[in-house]
């Protein structure tokens, strides 16, 4: 197992060299602190999703889930789309950065824990119900979305799907600042959470009879969860595609990833190795794209793509047994 | 000792439990036993708080089930429900490991891994302990969730029906170990039983439940009679007393 974590941390390692010091032109004093900002802004994405993911997984018990179908980063593209519309494209873009982070981060959070406040209220905790109805929501806030991007003027469209995909192109310092401290705390609770999460993965029975009520545990790691997508999507937007489908594969694809490197029961190993590969693709992949093939196409469409064969072959080798 | 007293519960307006009370010393084996439907499971996942009490109230020692801390009662009392479905895919060692949280908290120690290995012994899984639990055969299965019960180290120990996929070999073994561990190592275990003939050959006490109520409480050879069956079973199964057992003809 260290072997394993040993080789993760090298590819890490050899991404970060690769993203900072392939195709640098210019002065590094410049350089440095621009590309450590997008650096740092990656791997915190990187290690929310990731985590995010993981504990989404645990407490559904279900391992092709993944948060954003809940309909988070439908939420994302709904508030743009509402505040576009609302105050038109030169609106929107005079909206200073800080303020639309707060507002993204506060509804995501705060729309999160009220769906499921509403769900888990009465003891009636149920996993099946609360990812179904987060599903119906998703859909429901999609259609919104698509009903206001119609009635909208045809080039403030433009604005908002170019800030609707997953952008590291420019990092604001201050919003970096903002999303580290709402997400390393975060970060570290889930740490914390590392044996309990071993005990509820066992399911809902075996986990009360270990003591370990499972609804106390559901219910702080869904909030983790919130916080941690919230952080995530409002520093970067969504790392899915707004438009192209109900799921991000992001997450789906680095925890089977991390499952597959260092097959393991105990969070204690799944969470980092699934964070180091969040980082490894993430890092990995922008260098890829950017520097070595110049490709302007986005890299969430890449992963989108690989996600998606990745989750029909999930599927299918469950069918067969 | 466990004690139960006047707990009802509902299902859906149906009632599962009508005013069930009992006490449970400390030591032997108990057998829970009645028709499908009976309440069985119910009551004995009320006293592991599986489920939440509705009326009624239960007490394990001094601990008050529902409002004791958690880990507490886990450390006091270990259940097997009825339907252990794992969600996580482990291996057999890791399973019965698990059993060991109360104590640990995620981090064992040399007590920890001693108490899994002799788990391990004493249901012979040590030769399976690296195979995971979808790889092994449902008897196994249900062995290695036993061994995890017992690896919780509890004085008290509840299982819904253990026998569920065992032959008859691993039935006699398990029966014969849960009245070894009952008389020698002073531990009290309730099992929730299908089989009267198992209830009869290995229980101190059995208890037979019909309609949500208790029907008959009392040693083997006074509550197995043909009138229980005829009243509780509604069957007409004759019942032949071999070396002082009653055993049901089927």
């Amino acid at each position: 197992m260290t072997d394993r974590f040993v080789l993760l941390a090298g590819l890490l390692i050899l991404s970060i060299l690769g993203f900072m010091t392939l195709g640098a032109e210019g002065s590094w004093s410049f350089l440095l602190p621009f590309r450590g900002a997008k650096l740092a802004a990656l791997m915190l994405v990187g290690c929310c999703l990731a985590t995010a993911t993981v504990l989404f997984q645990t407490i559904t018990g279900n391992r092709i889930l993944t948060p954003s179908v809940m309909g988070f980063d439908a939420l994302y593209v709904l508030v743009l789309t509402a505040l576009v519309f609302g105050l038109g494209a030169a609106g929107y873009a005079a909206l200073p950065g800080p303020l639309l982070f707060s507002l993204n981060m506060g509804v995501m959070t705060g729309a999160g824990l009220l769906l499921f406040a509403l769900l888990m209220r009465g003891g009636r905790g149920d996993m099946v119900r609360l990812v179904l109805t987060g599903i119906v929501l998703g859909l429901l806030i999609r259609a919104l979305t698509t009903f206001l991007q119609r009635m909208i003027d045809p080039s403030e469209f433009q604005t908002i799907q170019s800030a609707s995909f997953a952008r590291f192109t420019f990092v604001d310092r201050r919003l970096l600042a903002a999303t580290a401290l709402a997400a390393l705390p975060a970060l570290a609770l889930a740490w914390r959470m590392r044996f309990r999460l071993d005990v509820l993965a066992l399911g809902t029975e075996a986990a009360t009879g270990l003591g370990e009520p499972p609804r106390r545990g559901q219910r702080q790691a869904l909030v983790l969860i919130c916080v941690l997508v919230a952080a995530a999507t409002a520093l970067a937007g969504p790392v899915s595609t707004g438009f192209a489908g109900p799921s991000s594969f992001f997450g789906l694809v680095v925890v089977s990833l991390a499952h597959l490197v260092t097959p393991s029961p105990r969070h204690a190993v799944l969470l980092p190795s699934a964070a180091l590969i969040a980082c490894i693709v993430l890092i990995g992949g922008q260098t890829v794209m950017e520097r070595l093939l110049h490709l302007a196409t986005p890299l969430p469409v890449v992963i989108e793509l690989l996600g998606g064969l990745l989750f029909l072959f999930l599927l299918l080798r469950k069918a067969h047994g | 000792m466990i004690e139960v007293k006047g707990v009802s519960h509902d299902m859906r307006g149906q009632a599962i439990l009508r005013d069930v009370s009992l006490s449970l010393p400390r030591g032997g084996v108990t057998a829970l036993i009645g028709p499908n439907g009976a309440g069985k499971s119910t009551l004995l996942s009320l006293i592991a708080r599986l489920q939440r009490l509705q009326r009624g109230r239960i007490t394990v020692d001094d601990l008050t089930v529902g409002a004791c801390a958690d880990r507490d009662l886990a450390r006091l009392l270990a259940i097997m429900p009825q339907s252990s479905a794992i969600s996580a895919r482990l291996r057999v060692g890791e399973l019965v490991g698990m059993g060991r949280y109360p104590w640990h908290g995620g981090r064992p120690g040399a007590a920890d891994h001693a108490a899994v290995e002799a788990a391990l012994a004493q249901f012979d899984l040590t030769g399976l302990r690296h195979r995971f639990l979808d790889e092994i055969s449902g008897g196994q299965r249900q062995r290695a969730l036993v061994a995890m019960a017992c690896a919780q180290g509890t004085d008290y120990l509840l299982l819904d029906e253990p026998l569920n996929n065992l032959d008859i070999a691993a039935s006699r073994q398990l029966m014969a170990l849960l009245r070894h561990m009952a008389r020698d190592q002073g531990k009290s275990i309730v099992i929730v039983l299908h089989d009267i003939n198992y209830a009869a050959g290995f229980a101190d006490r059995v208890i037979a439940l019909a309609g949500g109520r208790i029907v008959a409480d009392g040693p083997p050879a006074e509550v197995i009679t043909p009138g229980l069956l005829r009243g509780v079973f509604d069957t007409d199964a004759r019942i032949s007393v071999i070396d002082g057992r009653p055993v049901v003809v089927v």
